[in-house]
């Protein structure tokens, strides 16, 4: 091993890179457009569903007591009240509103007369995320709603009503329950992941293609040495984006640090030899820089977007596929960023984490240089 | 003139040349399987498990009752049972648990007499759209608790013999069960059809460039249309077989509805071909490496999906971000697709956006063309 070579081939991956200004836009725009995207543009969170109402009891006081509950609820918005079917149907339709609700005439006679009152809730079922939550949300002012009623009944009995239960909710780490703190440890992860498919994942198979690599093989340089130099500049790219993510994830977007930032900058670095070893592995094994992308997106980013738990929670996965995620890096990553970010723990709770990526670097790292032959190929 | 004869030769060439690498056949058909197969089981952000754990320092007939409903609602499982504070810190802390339903003692005691019962519940808010799910569940079951609760209590007095309630009967259009991934499945085809004709249609001529044979192909007879048609071509039959073969796949295996006409599905494909196979083109006039060609596929691909509404519902956006999303063609596309998927609605209703599409395709393709003519010139 010889520091000075493996210095000349880094200096050499790390000019080439400066060389290409899109790979160069790829490497250090990538990560402020999606943490921006992320961390403004893009929302998961449902609130605000647009409901259309058709109140066919409009003359009741009940009925307007009961949409009040509707109206001054954050999760709803009522964008129109209507008179009639065909507005439902082609509001549903057109996609302006997601669900409808349709109070018929005697509902308010029902109540009255201490029967059990029809409401109807009418949805558009096409995403059934949101539609699954928005009925959550129906369900639960109704359930409430409910409940009031029996104490009115009560009431007007002249009943002294009696105590009840009451759900004391606290919320832990995420008290506002604001989504850019959960979503922005997950960027952090993919764009350490996008770096490795994109830019490791073509370094070596390019030099293969142009025919380079026989002038790099007629040369006194190591394949060992030739790894380590072209990981270098990868590396202090991703640590680059990692830096830019960690800050403006806590300065624009306010996510708390409330962890050790060593140790935040210690598993970084495992996990960002990892990912980028496994970058420069599939780059010896692909040998073309086509086929290396399209491994290097299937191997390691599309994992990393829909397995790692950074969008779709795991314990929702069927089982086999749970097991899957066991094998991908960026699943134990996205945990230990999310602790140290908002749980504020150390490393004693997250040593399994810790230890796999630790095999993981190293075993992808030790295949990297293994399978790489210093060969003309014949 | 354009010369069949010669534009067939470059797309018998040029399919040869895909096909002859046989990894790039696997590519080709792999990725796709992968990723319908990976999303038709993974994207799934219903939630239907809760890992729950339960610190009942009361254990009376009561509480129990509660624990009962809790798990009989199918959305909480008991992970594990905890009896200290500091374990519930663990649990919560190493997210073994999503909720800590923590019920005190004289909970029961309280219930029984006139006054309040309280439980507490701890939930996991870092993923905040989770936790907002869980919540909702959660103040269900204690809702209906509380309002049998109730009831029983003044059946008990003999006063009151009938209640006032509202009964919610709700239907859902177009996905009466709720499944996520009949949404989903359609968007993923939409992704990866403009990801293969995008990624294939810019290197393949981007390799002719940068391994020299372009000059080769420029002092044949050949002119710049007939090479563009038959560069093209291929491509744009690999991805309409991959919509088919992915489309069969999620009929077939995952049981997604499609309720409109394949026929119009494959031809709204072509319309939406001529952009993605026209900014392949353009991207191959503005590269002179593969790894150029590449890293632009992907800084236009990006953003693409991410604003087409496929994970992201756009009316969640800023508005300003809104108003970009016109531009984006997958836009239109992920709406034809899911349309066609769920609604089985036709022309009559997507007219709107396949002109749309069609416009978009024709600017962008002859633009790239004209460029492309020049830079072989």
């Amino acid at each position: 091993m010889n520091l000075k070579r493996i210095q000349a081939i880094a200096w050499k991956e790390f000019v080439q890179i400066k060389r290409d200004s899109r790979s160069l836009a790829l490497a250090l725009g990538i990560p402020i457009f999606l943490l921006f995207i992320f961390g403004y543009g893009l929302s998961l969170d449902i609130d605000h569903v647009r409901t259309v109402v058709w109140n066919q009891d409009a003359s009741s006081k009940v009925t307007r007591d009961f949409l009040l509950n509707f109206e001054n609820s954050k999760y709803f918005r009522i964008i129109k009240y209507t008179d009639n079917y065909r507005d439902i149907e082609r509001m549903i339709n057109s996609g302006e509103v997601i669900m409808a609700l349709v109070i018929p005439k005697d509902f308010s006679h029902y109540i009255e007369s201490n029967e059990p009152a029809p409401l109807q809730l009418l949805m558009d079922g096409s995403d059934a995320n949101t539609a699954t939550i928005a009925k959550g949300y129906v369900q639960s002012v109704v359930a409430s709603y409910n409940v009031k009623l029996l104490y009115d009944a009560f009431s007007a009995k002249g009943i002294r009503p009696v105590k009840s239960l009451n759900a004391v909710s606290r919320i832990w780490f995420n008290m506002g329950l604001t989504s850019t703190w959960f979503i922005v440890p997950g960027v952090i992860a993919m764009i350490i992941m996008i770096i490795a498919a994109l830019l490791t994942s073509i370094c070596i198979a390019r030099e293969w293609e142009r025919g380079t690599m026989e002038q790099l093989i007629s040369t006194p340089v190591k394949a060992p040495e030739l790894v380590i130099g072209k990981f270098i500049p990868y590396f202090a790219i991703a640590f680059f984006d990692l830096t830019i993510g960690v800050l403006m994830g806590t300065l624009v977007f306010g996510v708390p640090l409330r962890g050790s930032y060593f140790l935040l900058v210690s598993l970084s670095c495992l996990f960002v030899t990892g990912a980028l070893s496994q970058g420069i592995l599939i780059s010896i094994v692909a040998r073309t820089q086509l086929m290396a992308s399209q491994l290097a997106t299937l191997t390691t980013m599309i994992p990393t977007i829909i397995l790692s738990g950074f969008i779709y929670p795991i314990f929702n996965m069927p089982k086999a596929l749970q097991m899957v995620t066991y094998f991908i890096p960026a699943r134990y990553y996205i945990v230990i960023l999310r602790e140290i970010f908002l749980k504020g723990t150390g490393i004693e709770s997250m040593w399994d984490e810790a230890i796999f990526l630790l095999l993981f670097a190293l075993l992808m790292f030790g295949l990297a240089i293994r399978r790489f032959r210093k060969k003309v190929a014949v | 003139m354009i010369s069949f004869e010669r534009a067939k030769a470059i797309l018998i060439k040029e399919f040869k040349q895909v096909f002859r690498d046989p990894r790039m056949k696997t590519v080709i058909f792999i990725t796709p399987l992968v990723q319908i197969i990976l999303f038709g089981y993974a994207a799934n952000k219903d939630i239907n498990y809760v890992p729950t754990a339960i610190y009942d320092k009361d254990n009376t007939v009561e509480s129990r009752e509660l624990l009962r409903r809790f798990t009989f609602s199918k959305y909480f499982v008991p992970e594990r049972y905890i009896d200290s504070q500091k374990e519930m810190n663990r649990v919560l802390d190493t997210g073994k648990a999503s909720l800590v339903i923590h019920i005190d003692r004289g909970f029961g005691r309280n219930l029984q007499g006139d006054k309040n019962a309280e439980v507490q519940l701890a939930f996991d808010g870092s993923d905040s759209n989770t936790a907002m799910v869980i919540m909702g569940y959660a103040n269900s079951v204690i809702s209906e608790y509380s309002y049998d609760i109730l009831q029983e209590k003044t059946a008990a007095t003999g006063k009151i013999d009938s209640y006032p309630s509202v009964d919610l009967r709700d239907r859902a259009w177009f996905n009466g069960n709720l499944i996520s991934r009949d949404y989903y499945l359609p968007g993923v085809i939409a992704t990866i059809v403009s990801m293969m004709s995008l990624l294939l249609s810019a290197m393949a001529i981007v390799k002719e460039k940068e391994i020299g044979t372009m000059e080769q192909l420029i002092v044949s007879p050949l002119t710049p249309i007939e090479l563009i048609m038959g560069k093209l071509l291929p491509f744009a039959t690999i991805a309409l077989v991959q919509v088919f073969l992915i489309t069969v796949l999620g009929v077939v295996w995952f049981k997604v509805p499609l309720r409109g006409d394949i026929l119009l599905l494959l031809f709204s494909t072509c319309i939406y071909l001529f952009t993605t196979l026209g900014i392949g083109l353009f991207i191959s006039t503005i590269s002179a490496t593969q790894q150029e060609a590449m890293m632009s596929v992907f800084l236009f691909f990006m953003p693409t999906v991410l604003l087409s509404g496929f994970a992201y519902p756009i009316s969640n956006m800023p508005q300003p971000i809104q108003w970009s999303t016109f531009f984006n063609p997958l836009r239109y596309f992920m709406v034809v697709i899911r349309s066609i998927f769920l609604k089985g609605v036709g022309l009559e209703v997507l007219w709107g956006q396949l002109l749309a599409l069609a416009v978009m395709g024709v600017v962008v393709i002859s633009f790239s063309a004209l460029r492309f003519r020049k830079s072989m010139g």
